[in-house]
């Protein structure tokens, strides 16, 4: 993870894009600027960082059924709980699943565990919309090759 | 058994907290309602549940965006209920 990037997932473990279903794994570092301001003393990945762990999850296993050709864009978080810190150097499994393949949007359930322990869970509604240029869709192939999505599929 | 404007009207009721007694046939979505985009999303998913179908949003906006369409008639309730109809008898045919 690149908390202050927002290079929230490391690596695609399992996809299956016509299940709707992907595992990701995310490494929290041990320093970021992020944890300067959260907290001072105690430093303690974000709530909102997590939800946009399980968002970008989420967003790959959609990008992937859409075969790149549309991007999703997360519109409602609802049902989110965050059930416990997750500090740095923590090893966070990301699982998010297809829960309903609308037109022009979608909606996954997703949730982060580390050592089989429920860090934090929630439902995401996305858009999906044309992507705005091409230097954004490139820039994604370029982060799915990197996180081994291309691979994974 | 519920006519498909009553399930609409209950679940655009729920979904954006507004008196089911306010929701009519006459009544634009939109415009009359006051409900956006966002939660029409979330009307959407719930009337793709309750009939087990995709109702086509995608091509709706098109549609409107290339000005082929006016929006009372997608958005109207009666209208949007008879296009679901359609999309419940295409599923089943």
């Amino acid at each position: 993870m690149l908390l202050e990037y927002f290079q929230m997932i490391d690596s695609v473990e399992e996809l299956d894009p016509d299940a709707g279903r992907i595992v990701a794994r995310a490494n929290v570092p041990m320093e970021s600027p992020v944890f300067e301001g959260h907290f001072p003393g105690s430093p303690l990945v974000p709530g909102v960082l997590l939800i946009e762990t399980m968002a970008q999850a989420s967003g790959f296993m959609l990008l992937s059924r859409l075969k790149f050709e549309k991007m999703p864009f997360l519109a409602n978080v609802t049902d989110a709980k965050m059930r416990t810190f997750v500090e740095p150097g923590a090893i966070l499994r990301v699982e998010a699943e297809l829960e309903h393949d609308g037109s022009g949007f979608a909606k996954t359930r997703a949730n982060i565990s580390s050592d089989g322990k429920k860090i934090c869970d929630s439902r995401l509604m996305f858009r999906i919309m044309p992507f705005p240029n091409d230097t954004l869709k490139s820039n994604m192939l370029d982060r799915f090759s990197q996180i081994g999505l291309l691979k994974a599929e | 058994m519920t006519t498909t404007f009553e399930a609409v009207a209950q679940i655009i009721s729920e979904t954006s907290d507004i008196p089911l007694e306010e929701i009519t046939p006459e009544k634009n979505a939109f415009t009359d309602l006051g409900i956006d985009s966002l939660d029409f999303l979330d009307i959407a998913f719930a009337i793709d549940k309750h009939f087990g179908i995709k109702i086509p949003l995608e091509q709706w906006t098109e549609e409107l965006n290339e000005n082929n369409a006016l929006v009372d008639e997608y958005f109207v309730l009666s209208k949007l209920c008879a296009r679901i109809d359609d999309v419940i008898a295409a599923k089943d045919a």
